[in-house]
């Protein structure tokens, strides 16, 4: 029997608003367990939230890039349930009316476009984080994460397999970053997904019975475990099994889901309008500020990148593809004007760094517009390429300048002629051997000599201007 | 309507509070007069009339994104049953 | 000198013309306290040494001009479901044990920035949750006014303190008639503010779109000095609204159109309590107001819409309290799910468990629109009931309960009983109004009366100042209770 894949998701993406959604308490990163907490985000008894209007805005940003409508008249809602993360036992959420809805992002496959509908995006808080203590077998509860603002993002199941789900991820982590919203850094939990997944028979019309998995955070995983899930549906239905509705934990270690246990999870969360919120009412005027507000997005670009700049599909497919790379492209070339060598920087050095480094895009800490300023200094011949590698990868590991730098260490080429001739005349004197052979026919050994020039010049010569010099000298002989 | 075992158990398990059989019994027969007289508002025609969770009108009360000054954790782990280091401790959760 | 028979703005002014000092005042009032709450039980917890320590520094504040407000060195006491820092505050339930906030409740700091001495914390139904202060883990209030009586509640000791001359004000919460009908069982005067008007931050939430915090006192006069201290805008309530009332008292009601809604006078309601209420109708007719009867048919859906909304409320409100981060744990336990489920069941009262239990009901899975959503609409109608009286009248004159003081016990086992006395008052709160009570007369056992006056939003001006006029024409708000002393000093 063969299987369709029927996947949905539900993306979790952290805010990075300098406060909580609720509470003036910071969103920073880390922190020793509760020290980012206050009365209000740990539900003492009589404090109430109060909504932080940057929520709201992002919340739009976000909606307006992801082509959703947004909800004019919006309100909170109360989602009931008991864990220790959870420290008012209720998540402030939108069930009734999501602050976007409609929306799709569109992506592409093997060359095959297709658009994800994305169903609502709501407002919520972050819960905190539990952590085992092994010296004592009791679980420590630290709330520096909870009240931390979340947009969910849920699409409708229209993803058939994994490779799509991991497109659309891709995409929508970079209109996040691109519109400034989150940082979607994985490893810390800022950008996570709950992925649906149900399979039927081919021929089968109605959607088989779906699982869920949570909190899946990174792409590697998520493929991993829509993988994994997939085969153990389609093993438990064609061993006669049934599958059950229920929510799975993916354990990435051991490549398996588990079913988590239910026993005190009957999903009956009790939403209700949460009395402690008014409404928030979205004007037109609201709405096209923030849209005139809004940067350019990576469909856009692309567009331009292509027709203004004449750039190749492939770089630019890869530099837009990043709001990382599109930020460095950017300032270099505000910097020095010359797209295509920035692009050719982006995609051999700037690349190869972070490979070597392993570091991640996003953790490309050097100023981009150092790279434009030693695009400049090749441009003007104050160095050559050789020396310019060397600088960048200092600029990359040290973010050192590129002209101080290059002053401080004496790299600039010698542009003065005579000086470089006077080293290629004692090149030939000194190699009367490798002269003979040149004279004798190899071409070879031209290269050589030129070699020993640039060796003596310590490669603070234009290759060039030396190769010339050089060939001059040499019929000299 | 009636209240049942399960549904007493049910609402119980959903709110956390474990009743005695005693309890139970005084419970779900007090649910149920309390319950049934609560269905008087089926009498009510309310056909069109929109659900009002405020009673006034007040909207858009917002908070600008500037950071405080957090709570000491000493202090807002003072009052708990089990604290270690700043944090609540709670038994072993799995998952 | 009986100072403890004065109004709060009588031993203000006293204060402020240095013919009493602060903490003489203080200390009298702690002494009263300690003599008679032996037997009345008004007080949960009470402040010797703070409310000294603050007299003092409310004298200085005086003498050096800080403190400036007519009630600036008055003690007073607060429910003890406001948070106050430092202090004991435990919404007389077991669940909040040895809980002190870390922070004041922001009506009380307005309190204490305009020099008020806190005396202690006041008894209540616990988590607000009753109309005896009988649920009080802390045990029941008595009502100075008859033998065996209960005070009413749930801000029970709020009006006890006041009627028994023990604090000089207090601030009660009122979520459904919690402020109205204790005042009215025990004679003393109150008011119910629109929602909105005093922040709620700080008060331990029963039912969060109906609560209000409001004063108790012993004339209209001290009741609109507080509440003019209390009311406002504050950053930390999304839902407080800009109401600042800086309230001025004037008791001329002539030409002020009066409604009674026929409804609230027919079965159920006590012949003398109606006797008294239609008399006070009459003074005030006698001073001025025109007084005319209407209809108002919505009063029946009043009682469940409010309490399938409060429990709904509550529900959610009273879930964070499980054992971790404050409060009541269980002793022993198994588990995480067996530590919420033992500190849940041993921490809360039987009524707290029966309204946690309704409302969790009426949210869940199958039932949230037969109950939940059918009560906000209830809430919508009766609402449009009062905005459509409202066009015709100033003001909407009314009992308070049906009875007058209850029986100690008398209701306890009858859950759905004490729901049906709650009947005069519910709406209000559904409708968000302001209301006030003012003593209007004793039935034959020597009981206080109380008469509820409703009025517009935001109109409390106005609503005081017809409870003004009938206070300057009738002494029942000047009549005091025979009062004992468990111990003398």
């Amino acid at each position: 029997m063969e299987f369709l894949t029927t996947l949905g998701l539900e993306v979790h993406c952290e805010l990075s608003t300098a406060t909580k959604i609720f509470c003036s308490c910071t969103t920073e990163f880390g922190g020793e367990p509760n020290t980012h907490v206050c009365e209000i985000c740990t539900g003492m008894p009589g404090t109430l939230p109060v909504l932080n209007k940057q929520v709201v805005e992002y919340a739009i940003r976000t909606g307006l890039a992801t082509n959703c409508e947004i909800t004019q008249y919006n309100k909170f809602d109360r989602k009931n349930y008991f864990y220790p993360d959870l420290p008012k036992a209720y998540q402030v959420s939108q069930l009734y009316l999501p602050i976007c809805q409609n929306g799709h992002i569109d992506i592409e496959v093997n060359g095959v476009k297709k658009a994800i509908r994305i169903k609502e995006i709501h407002m919520e808080e972050d819960a905190g984080k539990l952590i085992h203590d092994e010296a004592t077998g009791m679980t420590m509860v630290d709330y520096n994460r909870c009240g931390v603002p979340l947009l969910e993002i849920v699409s409708e199941p229209d993803f058939e397999n994994g490779e799509e789900v991991i497109a659309y991820l891709t995409k929508l982590k970079s209109i996040l970053q691109y519109i400034g919203v989150s940082d979607c850094k994985m490893e810390q939990g800022s950008l996570r997904a709950d992925v649906n997944l149900s399979v039927r028979p081919i021929g089968q019309t109605e959607l088989g019975t779906r699982t869920e998995m949570k909190n899946i955070n990174s792409f590697r995983a998520i493929a991993r475990a829509i993988e994994g899930e997939r085969k153990r549906q389609i093993e438990v239905i064609t061993t006669g099994g049934k599958i059950i509705q229920e929510t799975r934990r993916w354990d990435d270690n051991k490549g398996e889901s588990f079913a988590m246990r239910s026993k005190e999870n009957a999903q009956d969360y009790r939403y209700f309008p949460e009395p402690d919120l008014v409404p928030v009412e979205i004007s037109d005027e609201w709405i096209e500020r923030v849209k005139g507000e809004l940067p350019e997005l990576p469909e856009a670009k692309k567009t331009r990148y292509l027709e203004e700049y004449k750039l190749p599909e492939y770089d630019v497919e890869i530099i837009t593809g990043s709001k990382f790379l599109v930020d460095i492209f950017e300032k270099a070339f505000e910097v020095c004007g010359e797209a295509k060598e920035v692009s050719n920087w982006i995609m051999v050095e700037v690349l190869r760094m972070a490979t070597e480094t392993a570091t991640d895009v996003e953790d490309i800490a050097f100023d981009a517009a150092n790279l434009g300023k030693l695009i400049n200094l090749v441009k003007a011949k104050v160095i050559n390429r050789g020396t310019a590698k060397d600088v960048f990868e200092k600029m990359f590991t040290e973010n050192v300048d590129p002209e101080k730098y290059v002053k401080e260490n004496g790299l600039e080429m010698m542009n003065d002629d005579g000086a470089v001739l006077a080293i290629v005349k004692s090149v030939i004197e000194n190699n009367p051997k490798a002269v003979g052979e040149f004279k004798g026919g190899s071409q070879k050994v031209k290269a050589f000599l030129v070699g020993q020039c640039m060796k003596q010049l310590k490669g603070k010569a234009d290759p060039a201007t030396v190769n010339v010099l050089m060939a001059e000298e040499l019929e000299k002989v | 309507m009636k209240i049942t075992d399960e549904m007493i158990d049910y609402i119980g398990a959903l709110s956390r509070l474990k009743l005695q059989d005693e309890e139970k019994e005084s419970a779900k027969e007090e649910m149920e007069k309390i319950i049934n007289y609560m269905d008087i508002l089926g009498k009510l025609d309310t056909e069109g009339v929109e659900a009002m969770s405020h009673a006034f009108p007040v909207k858009n009360v917002f908070r600008e994104d500037v950071v405080m000054p957090s709570t000491d954790r000493e202090i807002i782990t003072a009052n708990a049953p089990k604290s270690k280091d700043g944090s609540f401790v709670v038994p072993k959760t799995i998952g | 000198m009986e100072f403890d028979k004065m109004t709060a703005l009588e031993l203000g002014r006293m204060i402020k013309n240095k013919e009493v000092g602060v903490v003489e005042v203080t200390k009298n009032a702690l002494e009263n306290i300690e003599k008679r709450d032996a037997v009345y039980n008004a007080f949960v917890t009470v402040c010797f040494e703070e409310a000294l320590k603050q007299a003092e520094k409310v004298q200085k504040g005086i003498d050096d001009g800080t403190f400036t407000s007519p009630l600036a060195g008055v003690p007073m006491a607060v429910k003890d479901n406001m948070c106050t820092k430092g202090i004991l505050t435990t919404a007389a339930s077991k669940m909040l044990t040895g809980f002190k906030p870390t922070y004041t409740a922001t009506a009380v700091k307005k309190l204490e920035n305009a020099g008020a001495v806190m005396l202690g914390k006041l008894n209540m139904d616990e988590f607000a949750m009753g109309s005896t202060t009988e649920t009080s883990y802390n045990g029941a209030t008595l009502n100075p006014w008859g033998e065996n009586r209960v005070p009413g509640g749930s801000s029970g000791g709020s009006a006890v303190a006041v009627a028994s001359d023990m604090a000089y004000y207090t601030l009660g919460s009122d979520t459904g008639g919690s402020i109205r009908q204790p005042c009215a069982f025990c004679g003393t005067t109150g008011i119910k503010p629109t929602y909105g008007t005093v922040s709620r931050y700080g008060l331990i939430a029963y039912a969060s779109s109906l609560d209000q915090i409001g004063p108790v006192g012993k004339s209209v006069e001290d009741v609109a000095e507080v509440l003019s201290v209390i009311s406002g805008h504050d950053a930390k309530d999304s839902t407080s609204v800009n109401n600042s009332l800086k309230i001025i008292l004037n008791n001329n009601i002539k030409g002020k159109k009066i409604g009674i809604p026929r409804d609230y006078f027919g079965k159920g309601l006590d012949g003398e309590v109606k006797d008294a209420v239609l008399a006070a109708a009459a003074k005030l007719q006698a001073l001025g107001a025109e007084v005319e009867e209407f209809d108002m048919p919505s009063l029946e859906y009043a009682i469940p819409a409010y309490y399938i909304i409060a429990c709904a409320e509550a529900s959610s409100n009273l879930s964070r309290y499980d054992g971790v981060k404050y409060g009541y744990a269980s002793p022993s336990f198994e588990d995480l799910t067996d530590l919420y489920y033992k500190s849940r069941s041993e921490g809360f009262g039987a009524e707290v468990k029966r309204r946690i239990l309704i409302g969790t009901f009426v949210l869940s899975s199958g039932y949230y629109d037969a109950y939940y959503k059918k009560a906000l609409q209830a809430k919508a109608v009766i609402k449009q009931a009062f905005d459509k009286a409202f066009e015709k009248y100033d003001v909407i004159l009314s009992p308070t309960a049906p009875t007058t003081a209850l029986k100690m016990g008398e209701n306890l086992n009858d859950p759905l009983k004490m729901y049906l006395g709650d009947i005069y008052t519910v709406s209000v709160n559904l409708a968000g109004l302001p209301a006030m009570v003012v003593p209007c007369g004793f039935d034959k056992e020597g009981l206080p009366i109380g008469l509820q006056l409703i009025g517009k939003a935001f109109g409390e001006n106005e609503l005081l100042n017809v409870g003004y006029a009938y206070q300057q024409n009738t002494d029942y708000h000047t009549k005091k209770p025979v009062l004992k002393t468990g111990k003398e000093a």
